[in-house]
Protein backbone atom coordinates (compact mmCIF):
# COMPACT_ATOMS: atom_id res chain seq x y z
CA UNK A 1 0.00 0.00 0.00
CA UNK A 2 2.65 2.87 0.78
CA UNK A 3 4.62 1.74 -2.02
CA UNK A 4 1.86 2.88 -4.54
CA UNK A 5 2.15 6.33 -2.92
CA UNK A 6 5.65 6.58 -3.74
CA UNK A 7 6.64 8.62 -6.48
CA UNK A 8 8.58 7.20 -9.56
CA UNK A 9 12.04 8.17 -9.29
CA UNK A 10 13.34 10.44 -12.56
CA UNK A 11 15.44 8.05 -14.99
CA UNK A 12 18.85 9.52 -14.79
CA UNK A 13 19.57 10.11 -18.44
CA UNK A 14 23.09 11.50 -17.91
CA UNK A 15 24.33 8.65 -19.07
CA UNK A 16 22.68 8.84 -22.62
CA UNK A 17 24.97 10.79 -24.18
CA UNK A 18 27.69 8.42 -23.11
CA UNK A 19 25.87 5.80 -25.04
CA UNK A 20 24.91 7.47 -27.92
CA UNK A 21 28.73 8.52 -28.06
CA UNK A 22 29.49 5.17 -27.97
CA UNK A 23 27.49 4.05 -31.01
CA UNK A 24 28.88 6.79 -32.79
CA UNK A 25 32.28 5.97 -32.67
CA UNK A 26 31.24 2.73 -34.08
CA UNK A 27 29.71 3.73 -36.89
CA UNK A 28 32.38 6.31 -37.70
CA UNK A 29 34.44 3.57 -37.48
CA UNK A 30 32.27 1.73 -39.76
CA UNK A 31 31.88 3.95 -42.39
CA UNK A 32 33.70 3.07 -45.68
CA UNK A 33 33.41 6.56 -47.70
CA UNK A 34 34.94 5.02 -50.69
CA UNK A 35 33.98 6.56 -54.01
CA UNK A 36 33.42 4.20 -57.24
CA UNK A 37 36.37 5.04 -59.39
CA UNK A 38 37.28 3.75 -63.01
CA UNK A 39 37.30 4.15 -66.78
CA UNK A 40 33.68 4.75 -67.52
CA UNK A 41 32.71 2.77 -71.29
CA UNK A 42 30.05 2.41 -73.05
CA UNK A 43 30.09 -1.04 -74.95
CA UNK A 44 28.28 -1.25 -78.37
CA UNK A 45 24.94 -2.71 -78.72
CA UNK A 46 25.37 -6.27 -79.53
CA UNK A 47 24.82 -7.22 -83.27
CA UNK A 48 21.70 -8.87 -84.42
CA UNK A 49 22.66 -12.09 -86.11
CA UNK A 50 19.76 -11.88 -88.50
CA UNK A 51 20.83 -8.60 -89.85
CA UNK A 52 24.17 -8.36 -91.80
CA UNK A 53 26.74 -5.97 -89.97
CA UNK A 54 26.35 -2.50 -92.05
CA UNK A 55 29.06 -2.00 -94.35
CA UNK A 56 30.56 1.06 -92.77
CA UNK A 57 33.18 2.91 -95.49
CA UNK A 58 35.96 3.83 -93.47
CA UNK A 59 39.21 5.83 -94.74
CA UNK A 60 42.12 3.84 -93.47
CA UNK A 61 43.77 7.07 -92.53
CA UNK A 62 40.84 7.88 -90.16
CA UNK A 63 41.24 4.81 -87.70
CA UNK A 64 44.16 4.56 -85.21
CA UNK A 65 44.48 0.94 -84.79
CA UNK A 66 45.89 -0.05 -81.02
CA UNK A 67 46.41 -3.82 -80.44
CA UNK A 68 47.62 -5.21 -77.21
CA UNK A 69 48.78 -8.48 -77.89
CA UNK A 70 48.94 -11.80 -75.31
CA UNK A 71 52.59 -10.72 -74.14
CA UNK A 72 51.01 -7.17 -73.13
CA UNK A 73 52.87 -5.24 -75.80
CA UNK A 74 51.56 -2.59 -77.65
CA UNK A 75 51.03 -2.20 -81.64
CA UNK A 76 50.26 1.12 -83.00
CA UNK A 77 49.41 0.89 -86.53
CA UNK A 78 50.99 -2.50 -87.13
CA UNK A 79 54.38 -1.11 -85.53
CA UNK A 80 55.43 -1.76 -82.38
CA UNK A 81 55.41 1.27 -79.61
CA UNK A 82 56.18 2.59 -75.83
CA UNK A 83 52.77 2.66 -73.55
CA UNK A 84 54.07 6.48 -72.36
CA UNK A 85 54.28 7.37 -76.14
CA UNK A 86 50.89 6.18 -76.73
CA UNK A 87 49.14 9.42 -75.53
CA UNK A 88 51.07 11.40 -77.93
CA UNK A 89 50.76 9.54 -80.86
CA UNK A 90 46.96 9.32 -80.23
CA UNK A 91 46.78 12.95 -79.12
CA UNK A 92 48.71 13.67 -82.97
CA UNK A 93 45.97 11.05 -84.77
CA UNK A 94 43.54 13.41 -83.46
CA UNK A 95 44.59 16.82 -83.87
CA UNK A 96 45.86 16.17 -87.12
CA UNK A 97 43.10 17.84 -89.12
CA UNK A 98 44.43 16.51 -92.75
CA UNK A 99 47.80 18.01 -92.08
CA UNK A 100 49.79 14.37 -91.96
CA UNK A 101 48.63 11.32 -94.78
CA UNK A 102 48.79 8.54 -92.47
CA UNK A 103 46.86 10.34 -89.78
CA UNK A 104 43.46 11.80 -89.12
CA UNK A 105 41.45 14.20 -91.78
CA UNK A 106 39.39 15.72 -88.77
CA UNK A 107 39.33 15.43 -85.03
CA UNK A 108 35.38 14.45 -85.69
CA UNK A 109 36.11 11.85 -88.08
CA UNK A 110 38.93 10.34 -85.90
CA UNK A 111 38.26 6.82 -84.26
CA UNK A 112 40.64 4.77 -82.19
CA UNK A 113 40.19 1.25 -82.37
CA UNK A 114 41.43 -1.13 -79.40
CA UNK A 115 41.97 -4.49 -79.98
CA UNK A 116 42.94 -7.04 -77.67
CA UNK A 117 44.13 -10.71 -77.66
CA UNK A 118 42.46 -13.26 -75.16
CA UNK A 119 45.78 -12.87 -73.47
CA UNK A 120 46.13 -9.61 -72.76
CA UNK A 121 46.39 -8.71 -68.88
CA UNK A 122 43.55 -6.38 -67.70
CA UNK A 123 46.04 -4.64 -65.85
CA UNK A 124 47.59 -3.62 -69.19
CA UNK A 125 44.33 -2.91 -70.79
CA UNK A 126 42.95 -0.55 -69.09
CA UNK A 127 46.46 1.12 -68.70
CA UNK A 128 46.54 1.66 -72.98
CA UNK A 129 42.43 2.69 -72.16
CA UNK A 130 43.81 5.21 -70.16
CA UNK A 131 46.09 6.50 -72.46
CA UNK A 132 43.51 6.67 -74.78
CA UNK A 133 41.09 8.50 -72.78
CA UNK A 134 44.19 10.96 -71.57
CA UNK A 135 44.75 11.50 -75.32
CA UNK A 136 40.92 13.12 -75.64
CA UNK A 137 40.82 14.82 -72.45
CA UNK A 138 44.74 16.40 -73.45
CA UNK A 139 42.57 17.29 -76.74
CA UNK A 140 40.03 18.99 -75.10
CA UNK A 141 41.36 20.88 -72.34
CA UNK A 142 44.05 22.58 -75.07
CA UNK A 143 40.91 23.16 -77.44
CA UNK A 144 39.17 24.59 -74.69
CA UNK A 145 42.55 26.31 -72.94
CA UNK A 146 42.56 27.98 -76.80
CA UNK A 147 38.87 29.30 -77.34
CA UNK A 148 37.32 29.95 -73.91
CA UNK A 149 40.36 30.53 -71.73
CA UNK A 150 39.23 27.91 -69.46
CA UNK A 151 40.24 23.82 -69.66
CA UNK A 152 37.52 21.39 -70.41
CA UNK A 153 36.76 20.09 -66.98
CA UNK A 154 36.50 23.94 -65.67
CA UNK A 155 33.47 24.93 -68.09
CA UNK A 156 30.28 24.12 -66.50
CA UNK A 157 28.84 20.62 -67.39
CA UNK A 158 26.57 20.61 -70.53
CA UNK A 159 26.62 24.14 -71.52
CA UNK A 160 26.88 25.28 -74.60
CA UNK A 161 31.00 25.59 -74.73
CA UNK A 162 31.43 22.31 -73.36
CA UNK A 163 28.95 20.62 -75.96
CA UNK A 164 30.87 22.65 -78.56
CA UNK A 165 34.61 20.70 -77.44
CA UNK A 166 32.97 17.46 -76.83
CA UNK A 167 31.53 18.07 -80.20
CA UNK A 168 35.01 19.12 -81.41
CA UNK A 169 36.31 15.93 -80.13
CA UNK A 170 34.19 12.64 -79.82
CA UNK A 171 35.37 10.35 -78.27
CA UNK A 172 35.33 7.81 -80.30
CA UNK A 173 37.05 4.76 -79.05
CA UNK A 174 36.04 1.34 -80.64
CA UNK A 175 36.44 -1.79 -78.68
CA UNK A 176 36.38 -4.45 -81.03
CA UNK A 177 34.39 -7.57 -81.45
CA UNK A 178 36.58 -10.26 -79.83
CA UNK A 179 38.75 -11.69 -82.34
CA UNK A 180 40.64 -14.98 -81.92
CA UNK A 181 44.68 -14.67 -82.15
CA UNK A 182 46.70 -17.05 -82.19
CA UNK A 183 48.25 -16.74 -78.46
CA UNK A 184 52.05 -17.20 -79.37
CA UNK A 185 51.97 -13.10 -80.85
CA UNK B 1 16.29 45.31 -5.29
CA UNK B 2 18.53 44.06 -2.94
CA UNK B 3 16.54 41.34 -2.36
CA UNK B 4 16.16 40.10 -5.98
CA UNK B 5 19.95 39.73 -5.21
CA UNK B 6 20.06 37.77 -2.64
CA UNK B 7 17.97 35.06 -3.86
CA UNK B 8 19.92 34.41 -6.77
CA UNK B 9 23.10 33.55 -4.70
CA UNK B 10 27.11 33.49 -5.70
CA UNK B 11 27.90 30.19 -7.63
CA UNK B 12 27.34 29.63 -11.08
CA UNK B 13 24.66 27.83 -12.61
CA UNK B 14 25.70 24.52 -14.30
CA UNK B 15 25.53 24.59 -18.03
CA UNK B 16 22.66 22.76 -19.26
CA UNK B 17 23.83 19.68 -21.59
CA UNK B 18 20.27 18.12 -21.67
CA UNK B 19 20.62 18.93 -24.98
CA UNK B 20 24.00 17.16 -25.84
CA UNK B 21 22.15 13.44 -26.73
CA UNK B 22 19.99 15.29 -29.36
CA UNK B 23 23.19 16.36 -30.96
CA UNK B 24 24.81 13.11 -30.73
CA UNK B 25 22.12 11.57 -31.68
CA UNK B 26 21.50 13.29 -34.97
CA UNK B 27 25.34 12.50 -35.52
CA UNK B 28 25.06 8.96 -35.05
CA UNK B 29 21.94 8.61 -37.25
CA UNK B 30 23.96 10.29 -40.08
CA UNK B 31 26.69 7.76 -39.92
CA UNK B 32 24.02 4.77 -39.51
CA UNK B 33 22.59 6.26 -42.79
CA UNK B 34 25.85 6.64 -44.46
CA UNK B 35 27.10 3.06 -43.16
CA UNK B 36 26.77 0.51 -45.85
CA UNK B 37 26.42 -2.81 -43.75
CA UNK B 38 25.57 -4.89 -46.76
CA UNK B 39 29.29 -5.59 -47.67
CA UNK B 40 29.37 -8.95 -49.51
CA UNK B 41 32.30 -11.27 -48.21
CA UNK B 42 34.86 -11.02 -50.97
CA UNK B 43 35.87 -14.59 -52.07
CA UNK B 44 37.98 -13.49 -54.65
CA UNK B 45 41.35 -11.21 -54.76
CA UNK B 46 40.99 -7.92 -56.60
CA UNK B 47 43.97 -5.67 -56.07
CA UNK B 48 42.66 -2.71 -58.55
CA UNK B 49 45.04 -1.31 -62.07
CA UNK B 50 46.38 1.77 -61.25
CA UNK B 51 45.43 4.90 -63.85
CA UNK B 52 45.51 8.59 -63.79
CA UNK B 53 41.75 9.50 -66.01
CA UNK B 54 39.63 7.93 -63.41
CA UNK B 55 35.98 9.06 -62.97
CA UNK B 56 33.87 9.26 -59.97
CA UNK B 57 30.45 7.71 -60.15
CA UNK B 58 27.73 10.01 -57.88
CA UNK B 59 25.07 7.27 -58.30
CA UNK B 60 26.28 3.98 -55.77
CA UNK B 61 22.86 2.80 -55.99
CA UNK B 62 22.95 2.49 -59.58
CA UNK B 63 26.08 0.41 -59.77
CA UNK B 64 26.71 -3.62 -60.05
CA UNK B 65 29.49 -5.01 -58.93
CA UNK B 66 31.26 -8.31 -61.05
CA UNK B 67 34.01 -9.08 -59.15
CA UNK B 68 36.95 -11.01 -60.93
CA UNK B 69 39.74 -11.94 -59.79
CA UNK B 70 41.98 -15.35 -58.37
CA UNK B 71 40.19 -16.41 -55.35
CA UNK B 72 41.24 -15.68 -52.02
CA UNK B 73 40.87 -19.18 -50.47
CA UNK B 74 43.33 -21.58 -53.39
CA UNK B 75 42.74 -24.97 -51.18
CA UNK B 76 39.10 -24.69 -51.60
CA UNK B 77 38.23 -22.48 -55.05
CA UNK B 78 42.02 -23.41 -56.68
CA UNK B 79 44.04 -20.13 -58.72
CA UNK B 80 42.42 -19.67 -61.73
CA UNK B 81 40.01 -16.45 -61.90
CA UNK B 82 36.61 -16.95 -60.70
CA UNK B 83 33.44 -14.23 -60.70
CA UNK B 84 31.56 -13.13 -58.05
CA UNK B 85 28.55 -11.63 -57.48
CA UNK B 86 27.22 -10.10 -54.33
CA UNK B 87 28.64 -12.98 -52.15
CA UNK B 88 29.01 -15.84 -54.13
CA UNK B 89 30.51 -17.45 -56.64
CA UNK B 90 28.73 -17.30 -60.60
CA UNK B 91 29.67 -18.20 -63.85
CA UNK B 92 29.86 -16.37 -67.37
CA UNK B 93 26.90 -18.09 -68.60
CA UNK B 94 23.74 -20.21 -67.37
CA UNK B 95 21.32 -19.59 -64.39
CA UNK B 96 24.40 -17.82 -62.32
CA UNK B 97 25.79 -16.46 -65.16
CA UNK B 98 26.36 -12.64 -65.75
CA UNK B 99 22.93 -12.18 -67.49
CA UNK B 100 20.69 -13.55 -64.99
CA UNK B 101 22.44 -11.76 -62.24
CA UNK B 102 22.50 -8.22 -64.05
CA UNK B 103 18.86 -8.87 -64.58
CA UNK B 104 17.52 -9.39 -61.60
CA UNK B 105 19.85 -6.66 -60.38
CA UNK B 106 17.87 -4.28 -62.86
CA UNK B 107 14.38 -5.81 -61.79
CA UNK B 108 15.10 -3.79 -58.45
CA UNK B 109 14.86 -0.48 -59.59
CA UNK B 110 12.66 1.21 -61.21
CA UNK B 111 11.83 0.91 -65.24
CA UNK B 112 12.49 4.86 -65.64
CA UNK B 113 16.27 4.19 -64.38
CA UNK B 114 17.27 0.90 -65.79
CA UNK B 115 19.24 2.14 -68.66
CA UNK B 116 21.00 4.37 -66.18
CA UNK B 117 22.68 1.34 -64.13
CA UNK B 118 26.02 0.73 -64.47
CA UNK B 119 27.61 -2.57 -64.26
CA UNK B 120 31.41 -2.23 -62.52
CA UNK B 121 34.03 -5.05 -63.28
CA UNK B 122 36.36 -5.23 -60.59
CA UNK B 123 38.85 -7.04 -62.45
CA UNK B 124 42.41 -8.13 -60.53
CA UNK B 125 45.04 -6.59 -62.32
CA UNK B 126 46.44 -10.16 -63.66
CA UNK B 127 43.19 -11.35 -64.81
CA UNK B 128 43.52 -12.14 -68.85
CA UNK B 129 40.85 -10.02 -71.00
CA UNK B 130 39.47 -12.96 -72.53
CA UNK B 131 37.56 -13.61 -69.16
CA UNK B 132 36.56 -10.31 -69.28
CA UNK B 133 35.26 -10.38 -72.69
CA UNK B 134 32.99 -13.08 -72.10
CA UNK B 135 31.67 -10.90 -69.36
CA UNK B 136 31.47 -7.86 -72.33
CA UNK B 137 29.68 -9.76 -74.11
CA UNK B 138 26.74 -11.07 -72.16
CA UNK B 139 26.24 -7.87 -70.78
CA UNK B 140 25.77 -6.11 -74.58
CA UNK B 141 23.19 -9.63 -75.03
CA UNK B 142 21.07 -8.19 -72.45
CA UNK B 143 21.73 -4.76 -73.76
CA UNK B 144 23.10 -3.15 -70.38
CA UNK B 145 26.01 -1.27 -72.32
CA UNK B 146 27.11 1.03 -69.19
CA UNK B 147 30.56 -0.40 -68.34
CA UNK B 148 33.03 0.70 -65.75
CA UNK B 149 36.64 -0.87 -65.44
CA UNK B 150 37.16 -0.04 -61.74
CA UNK B 151 40.61 1.26 -60.85
CA UNK B 152 42.34 3.13 -58.31
CA UNK B 153 43.36 6.30 -58.85
CA UNK B 154 47.10 7.40 -59.51
CA UNK B 155 50.18 8.18 -61.28
CA UNK B 156 50.92 5.30 -63.73
CA UNK B 157 54.31 4.17 -63.20
CA UNK B 158 56.34 2.67 -66.00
Amino acid sequence: MARKSRKIPEINAGSMADIAFLLLVFFLVTTTMDQQKGLRVQLPPFPDPNVPPPVVEQNDRNVLEVLVNSGDQLLVERKPLRINQLTELTKRHIQNEGRLPNFADSSQAAIVSLKNDRGTSVQRYVEVYNELIRAYVEARDEYALNKFGRSFKDLPKKSDQALEVQKKYPMKISEAEPVEYSSSN
Amino acid sequence: MSKFKKNKGKELPAINTSALPDIVFMLLFFFMVATKMRDPTVLVKTSLPVVSEVEKIEKKSWVNHILVGPPINTAKSGTAPRIQFDDKFGMVEGANGVQAYITLKKNEHPEGVRDYLTTAIKADRSVKMGLIQDIKQELRKINSLKLLYSASEGEVIE
